[in-house]
């Protein structure tokens, strides 16, 4: 129902999924612009997600899988919860199970960012239960700092691997 | 390796009475003139060249302590291999206070003897000599063993150079990652793998007993603890609980394995029983609870916490009652190990108002605290079993590697390098 509401910008979607689902698989080791799902964004600050993104387009929030933090904290950006809420939708359609994976970006403790990766999966398992979906819909695993997806050490590395990703 | 190093080594007191007789100069912590020693080229009988410097890996171990300042051997005037070859004014005008020099013979059989003399400059006497005798691939273990000795008797605290370090190196660009965990010398030498994987492994530590160590390996995708054996390699799953696993550290009988769980909702910590498998929990926090620390008391665990709301050090009984706040000083205390003799607490620090996080050393009576790294990613801080040095892991020029510094921070530095970047270190306890 959802996708034919919006088929119009199937295309689009299409495209962003291509995109997302390179930067999660690919071997890239050259250019780290092509591993930020997000370029062009602004490291640190609360608005993640790019001005190509229109807040009215569903499919392109349904593209997002992957959720950015701040150092330290747990607390969803607004950006998050509007993909979050489609996500939710979609899964208390089909029913399907999928892994909130919560990473860290490498300061600090490798143990408390491991636990620090879960809290923040948990966030957002938190956020999709509340929106109806199945808490077995949910499995949680954290990486901690293990699975870093940019592997610089500047402020916009981080910024990039302080993350949850929702994966199929 | 361990037995046939303690038959192979036959220490002979050569001193005389009277020798033993004066006092060794004993260094409490916080003295701060390093001992200036000269450990001079061991001589050679029998063979051409041997694979190894002894004299070089004694003096290298000795300055790690931070208690020594080894002589540069292009200020050494002579070379003496036998007590009788020994000039004292040549000694006495470099500053030496002690002297230790060794002579290696190659015997038939393919051996090594090295018989070493201890001497102090001052009072021309001998302090301690031995003869140890071992195989060519074991004069690393020969040297580490005189430096044991020289630290002993000159410092009164055992020495921790005959000791092993665990430690993890992930190489490959970060999409496709190999781990592979270490054991090595403490100074990283000789390194052996003992696992390797695709996926994360992280957290190793030595049980007390140095036969068996524990680590997390995420091989099934999910975070899990297992228990191998040093020398069979043989192994075993002993944690399989939803959600995190994590943070292993055996008590001091090595009968327990404390460990992190979130099975019951949040990072708690939990105490196993290894020989029933029968698990407990200990703390109950809707916080995060992590990297427990056993006290040599068996039932006290120093852990980190962020209850107050940023991660602090706490300690707690597992046999109940309030956990009790350690830290005060700075806005991220995590990752607690205590020294051998729990004066000093080793943790990775970060000050209020600043970004970066070190190894520091909070003394638990004083409370006063040191930073002891001038590095700023620091992490996995492991202490040695005599307390005298800190090895952990940090960035330089954009590598990850493993720094040792001596507690009382007088010496620094980078342990030589093996591919890929290096972290979590851990120290064995003594196995000797």
């Amino acid at each position: 129902m959802v996708t034919m509401k919006y088929g119009k910008l199937t295309a689009l979607s299409l495209a962003l999924l291509f995109a997302v689902g390179c930067t999660s698989k690919g071997g890239d080791t050259a250019g780290n612009e092509t591993l930020d799902p997000n370029a062009g964004m602004t490291a640190g600050q609360g608005s993640s997600y790019g001005s190509e993104f229109d807040s009215s387009s569903e499919a392109a929030l349904r593209a997002i899988k992957t959720f950015y933090f701040e150092f330290d904290s747990s607390d969803l950006k607004q950006d998050a919860m509007r993909a979050l809420d489609v996500h939710a939708r979609d899964l208390q359609g089909s029913g399907k199970r999928v892994v909130l994976e919560g990473h860290t970006d490498e300061r600090g403790t490798r143990e408390y960012n491991m636990a620090l990766g879960e809290r923040r999966a948990k966030a957002v398992q938190r956020y999709l239960v509340l929106q109806g979906v199945s808490p077995a819909q949910l499995e949680l695993v954290s990486y901690g700092e293990e699975r870093p997806v940019a592997g610089g050490h500047t402020e916009f590395d981080w910024a990039q691997n302080r993350r949850v990703e929702l994966r199929d | 390796m361990k037995i046939m190093i303690r038959l192979l080594i036959a220490c002979l007191a050569m001193a005389a009475g009277t020798v033993f007789a004066a006092d060794p100069l004993v260094i409490t912590r916080g003295t701060d003139r390093a001992i200036p020693i000269a450990v001079v080229p061991f001589g050679l009988s029998g063979a051409a060249s041997l694979p190894e410097d002894p004299a070089r890996i004694i003096g290298n171990d000795l300055h790690n302590s931070g208690f020594f300042n080894p002589l540069a051997r292009e200020h050494m005037i002579s070379m003496p291999a036998r007590p009788d070859e020994i000039i004292y004014r040549d000694w006495r005008a470099v500053g030496a206070q002690y002297l230790l020099i060794g002579e290696m013979a190659s015997q038939a059989d393919g051996r090594v003897q090295i018989r070493y003399h201890l001497l102090n400059v001052t009072s021309e006497q001998q302090v301690h000599a031995g003869t140890v005798t071992g195989t060519v691939q074991q004069l690393r273990d020969l040297a580490h063993h005189i430096a044991d000795q020289a630290h002993e008797k000159i410092t009164g605290i055992k020495g921790a150079f005959s000791t092993r370090l665990l430690f993890v190196t992930a190489s490959g660009p970060v999409s496709d990652r190999r781990y592979t965990l270490y054991r090595a010398d403490y100074d990283g030498a000789r390194a052996v793998t003992l696992l390797q994987s695709r996926e994360p492994i992280l957290s190793p530590t030595y049980a007390p007993d140095g036969q068996r160590i524990a680590y997390v390996s995420f091989e099934q995708k999910r975070p899990r603890i297992y228990v191998q054996q040093v020398e069979t390699g043989q192994r075993e799953q002993v944690t399989n609980f939803e959600g995190l696993n994590g943070a292993p550290a055996w008590s001091p009988d090595s009968s327990k394995l404390a460990f992190v769980l979130s099975k019951d909702g949040n990072p708690e910590i939990y105490v196993m029983e290894m020989a029933s498998r029968q698990v407990r929990r200990v703390t109950n926090h809707m916080a995060i609870d992590t990297e427990p620390f056993w006290g040599k008391d068996g039932h006290t665990l120093y852990f980190t916490s962020d209850r107050s709301g940023r991660p602090q050090i706490y300690r707690a009984s597992i046999n109940g009652g309030e956990a009790q706040r350690v830290t005060f000083s700075g806005n991220y205390n995590a990752n607690p190990k205590l020294s051998a003799d729990e004066k000093t607490l080793v943790m990775i620090h970060r000050q209020d108002g600043y970004k970066v996080f070190k190894v520091a050393a909070q003394d638990l009576q004083r409370g006063t605290l040191r930073i002891l790294s001038d590095t700023s990613l620091d992490e996995s801080p492991t202490v040695a079993p005599n307390g005298s040095m800190v090895i952990y892991a940090t960035r330089q020029q954009g590598k990850g590697v493993l720094m040792l510094t001596s507690l009382n921070g007088r010496v620094r530095t980078v342990l030589p390098g093996i591919e890929g970047e290096i972290r979590e270190p851990s120290w064995s306890p003594f196995l000797n």
